[in-house]
């Protein structure tokens, strides 16, 4: 009971799927809880897709969930809650309205009067360092600007809570990095309008440097993995070797296998369509990380945050990279790491057709979906397929966006291991050019 | 409106300057020309002069008013039709099962074939009265206007960015607020645009709207357009010089003072993250800032529409979370799609019995028949403008100067009503005795083919400069480079003014097919022309099945020739 009055808001047992057409639902989120006391900072940490929008929806009230239930201090929330305001990536500014009228917007929809209005959108705007730039029309403004103008919109009606969801994702790092310095200096010094932030993030970095609490999603469904306490004081230092341990260690906890569903070729339990492959994991992208991976300085073996720095990559991005690797069995990562394999080792010292020869027999044996079209293909009589076929079905076990990110990138994999070629405009798979 | 400002200056600012002085002159002057008119709506019609168009051009100042009110009162109620229909086909999952192909239909069914018989209906309305008439010319005009306009406010809306959208909800904006403050916003850009190109668009129909024949009766409202009728059957070459004059002086005054700052002030409202650079403000939009009286008037519509567009309204609509499953709905839905069926049933049967009393097989195979000669003039057409118009929009657009000077004067072209131009290319058929059949053919495309014009220009002005850089640098050229470069890069553009073009043709059919000069009366064989005889007989049923006929014609050239080649050219030929 004690609990329920003291947080702010309380998630239980939430469940988000979306219903197909087949028995099966999409899970994005399953069994999610939580709760946000008055004074902190919470990151939700996770790869894209895990769902930590989602929820960060059905907090807001955007979203209802599909099962479970949402308390905003103490009473089930129904529509967008009062007292919860939200910072977007994309920062959603109105582009036909100026600084002054995109902050005030909040206020006028609470029919609050014109002065009042005038007075607060001011305070707001000089709190968040916008000064003279009242009258300016965001395509004026430059990005960070721009997002400075979405956070005093936020902060201009003194929600009890705020929802940031990857606030600084569309920014570059240095802007980030100051944006992100000036809300905590704000938050440390109690000037932030604010009880409580909620903020959804894939950098590590990021939530080490700003948060609390951190709770870590798994994908696929959508679930809180595990969740951490950051006990440094603010202003934090990145540098600090307790700061590193930190994010070495939630590197690792990403990284980790689902303990269910060891891969076993032999037995193969799930449905050759069951498993998403990461999207935008180019050919290119391979062999750049296992050349890299290769060399100087790492000779086969990597630390990933140390990886990622080096190569200017956020976790989001060379996390997706490093699981393709691991599925393709060209390097194998284990608690922050990443081991080049002797397969891996051979496809980095090959020419390109060898490369190909390599790569080719790495998707036949690793990827069941490649497996499956190429034998298809082999079947028919003209050797053409339709891919439509196979989205449809993969489509039974992910979302639409997924299943296309899936097609999308076997269609890559696939062309430049030459085991079959693609015609867009029919969307058909054939043996077309294939040796 | 900063508090800081000394109350001295706050007074010399209020004081009026030159420009309100030039600024009260034009207020006044247009508010007693307006009433001038509006006098001359209510008269009964059989009023000496109330009726009657004389060719002395003292008069066309006040004929050019008129039809300019009449244009005017015309696009308020496409604004109107479009603020209701848009909404509700946007807005209602339901409604818009319905109002979107109906709107679909109503845009490409040639409404001049229908003048006649909304005449009648609007003489019934206000018996005796001149006012019958002006609306039966106003709701001619109207159904040129309305229907892209609507269409456009439908697209806007449904295409809303999803994060303005949640961020609307989510600062609890009620539905009138986001109504206001987001969707019409996002929408006015489209709708300017569309606003424009129905004004043009309804000069065509003025001409024909304002004088027309009942049966034996024949009405001219004094205009512009019944003062070119009248020209025409008189062989007063002078006359029609003298009313494209007139006409030429309005469209200019309109677009210098309507507009151009118009366009300029909607270019707020595009949706864009980048600034990009914008062509200086046009005259009279930095009259209107600089005026102060005007100004200060402004402002103060400005704040209460925006403070009516900021109330609180909410009209009991959910605001709550989107649901994801719907569920109970399913029970309405069928409802509704019976209704519909029995409607749609209702209308069949009544078409079909209406149909097989009036009119035998024949008559549709000779509909048929007359539609396929006119689908051979429009794709001629379409070739040889295509032909001629690509190449010089391709070379004016290459050259930034040049397109610059182009794209207003083909604008202006568009705008320009082409049934004024027959006269001329009667008087030379009947010199030289030429077929019709062949020579009456461009008529229809005269008007229309600028917006081939003007979209070639815009498209080729866009086309990226490195890949013709390239194309230079890889020694493309001749055929090739029309070919593997420029036709590709400007096919988006080619395909929307080419769709505007031969849409506009069709519509066009029933004027062009038929051309007369005093007594000489030019027949072409071709639905258009079907169609024309028909209305002239007062024969409804044969003039539903030749505007039945040639919708489809429309409807089907349109599915299966230029839809397909947009979506193609938007698939693999948009640059991004």
């Amino acid at each position: 009971m004690d609990a329920a009055v003291e947080s702010l808001v309380r998630v239980s047992h939430c469940r988000q799927a979306y219903h197909k057409e087949a028995n099966t639902d999409l899970v994005v989120l399953d069994d999610v809880n939580l709760s946000l006391r008055e004074g902190e900072i919470v990151a939700l940490l996770g790869r894209s897709g895990s769902g930590k929008s989602t929820l960060l929806r059905i907090v807001s009230g955007l979203l209802r969930p599909t099962a479970g239930e949402v308390l905003w201090r103490g009473r089930r929330l129904d529509g967008p809650a009062d007292g919860v305001a939200m910072v977007f990536q994309s920062f959603a500014l109105f582009p036909w309205l100026t600084v002054q009228e995109n902050v005030e917007l909040g206020l006028e929809a609470r029919g609050v009067a014109r002065a009042e209005r005038e007075r607060r959108a001011e305070g707001a705007i000089d709190l968040i360092g916008l000064g003279g730039f009242e009258s300016a029309y965001p395509k004026e403004l430059s990005g960070g600007m721009r997002q400075r103008v979405g956070l005093a919109r936020a902060l201009v009606v003194h929600p009890d809570l705020l929802l940031m969801d990857e606030p600084f994702s569309a920014l570059d790092v240095l802007t980030a990095e100051t944006l992100r310095t000036d809300l905590i200096d704000l938050w440390s010094d109690g000037r932030l309008p604010v009880k409580s932030v909620l903020m959804v993030t894939h950098n590590i970095e990021e939530a080490v440097l700003m948060c609390d609490r951190i709770l870590v999603f798994s994908s696929n469904p959508g679930r809180v993995a595990s969740e951490l306490t950051v006990p440094f004081p603010h202003p934090r230092n990145r540098l600090n070797p307790e700061f590193r341990q930190m994010v070495d260690d939630i590197y690792a906890l990403m990284t980790r296998r689902p303990k269910p569903e060891p891969r076993a070729l032999t037995a193969e339990p799930v449905s050759p369509m069951a498993t998403a492959l990461p999207s935008r994991v180019g050919t290119n992208l391979i062999s750049g990380l296992l050349e890299t991976l290769a060399g100087e300085p790492y000779h086969g073996r990597a630390d990933l945050p140390a990886l990622a720095g080096a190569l200017q990559y956020e976790a989001d991005e060379l996390l997706p990279l490093a699981e393709a690797l691991q599925m393709l069995q060209l390097a194998v990562t284990e608690e922050g790491d990443i081991q080049i394999t002797e397969t891996g080792r051979r496809f980095v010292e090959a020419e390109t057709d060898e490369r190909k020869r390599i790569f080719a027999e790495a998707l036949r044996t690793h990827v069941p979906l490649v497996r499956m079209i190429r034998q298809v293909l082999d079947e028919r009589w003209n050797h053409r397929a339709s891919a439509v076929r196979f989205r449809e079905e993969l489509e039974d076990h992910m979302s639409p966006d997924y299943a296309d990110d899936t097609l999308r990138t076997v269609i890559g994999w696939g062309r430049y291991a030459e085991l079959f070629s693609y015609d867009e405009e029919a969307e058909q798979f054939s043996l077309e050019d294939i040796a | 409106m900063t508090a800081t400002t000394l109350p001295s200056l706050a007074i010399a600012r209020r004081l009026p300057n030159l420009w309100d002085l030039v600024a009260v002159v034009v207020v006044f002057g247009a508010l007693i020309g307006g009433l001038h008119v509006a006098q001359g709506t209510l008269v009964p019609i059989d009023t000496p002069g109330a009726t009657e168009v004389s060719l002395d051009p003292s008069h066309l100042p006040e004929y050019a008013v008129r039809t300019t009110l009449r244009m005017f009162a015309a696009l308020f109620a496409s604004l109107l039709f479009t603020f209701t229909y848009g909404t509700a086909a946007a807005k209602s999952r339901r409604l818009g099962l319905v109002l979107v192909p109906v709107l679909d239909i109503l845009q490409s069914v040639p409404i001049l074939g229908f003048l006649t018989f909304t005449v009648v209906f609007f003489m019934r309305l206000f018996p005796g009265n001149v006012l019958g008439l002006e609306f039966a010319a106003i709701f001619a005009i109207f159904t040129s206007q309305a229907w892209n306009m609507a269409f456009s406010l439908y697209q806007s809306l449904r295409t809303v960015p999803a994060d303005l959208a949640e961020a609307s909800v989510s600062f609890h904006l009620t539905a009138w607020q986001r109504f206001w403050r987001l969707e019409v916003p996002f929408a006015v850009p489209g709708l300017v645009w569309n606003t424009m190109m129905s004004m043009s668009g309804g000069w065509f129909f003025v001409v024909a709207s304002e004088a027309v024949s009942v049966g034996d009766n024949t009405w001219k409202l004094p205009g512009i357009g019944s003062y070119v009728a009248m020209a025409l059957e008189q062989r007063d070459i002078a006359a029609v010089l003298y009313a494209i004059l007139a006409m030429l002086v309005v469209i200019l005054l309109y677009d210098q003072l309507l507009f151009r700052p118009l366009v300029a002030w909607s270019a707020r409202f595009r949706f864009e993250t980048t600034a990009s650079s914008t062509a200086s403000d046009p005259w009279m939009l930095r009259l209107l800032r600089r005026t102060r009286l005007l100004a200060l008037g402004g402002h103060t519509v400005g704040r209460t529409l925006s403070a009516v567009g900021g109330m609180r309204l909410s009209f009991g609509l959910p605001r709550s979370a989107t649901r994801l499953s719907p569920g109970k709905s399913r029970a309405v839905d069928v409802l509704c799609l019976v209704v519909l069926a029995l409607a749609v049933g209702w209308a069949v049967w009544r078409l079909t019995s209406f149909a097989a009393t009036e009119l035998t097989w024949a008559d549709l195979g000779q509909a048929l028949l007359l539609g396929l000669i006119t689908l051979v003039r429009v794709a001629v057409l379409m070739v040889l403008a295509s032909l001629i118009w690509v190449p010089i929009g391709v070379w004016l657009g290459l050259r930034p100067v040049w397109a610059r000077r182009a794209q207003p004067v083909a604008q202006f072209l568009a705008a320009f009503p082409a049934n004024l131009l027959f006269p001329p290319f009667v008087l030379f058929i009947v010199h030289f005795q030429l077929d019709p059949d062949i020579w009456l053919t461009p008529l229809m495309v005269l008007g229309t083919q600028w917006y081939i014009l003007f979209n070639v220009v815009a498209g080729a002005a866009a086309f990226p400069g490195d890949l013709r850089e390239a194309a230079t640098n890889f020694r493309i050229g001749g055929l090739l480079w029309w070919r593997k470069v420029m036709v590709p890069g400007i096919f988006t553009y080619y395909v929307t003014g080419a769709i505007t073009a031969s849409g506009g043709s069709w519509n066009a059919a029933i004027v062009a097919e038929v051309a007369s000069w005093g007594d000489t009366k030019l027949t072409a064989h071709g639905l258009g022309a079907y169609i024309a005889a028909a209305t002239d007989k007062g024969d409804m049923p044969r003039v539903v099945l030749g505007v039945a006929v040639m919708s489809a014609f429309v409807i089907l050239f349109n599915r299966l020739l230029w839809h397909p080649l947009y979506a193609y050219a938007q698939r693999r030929l948009t640059l991004t």
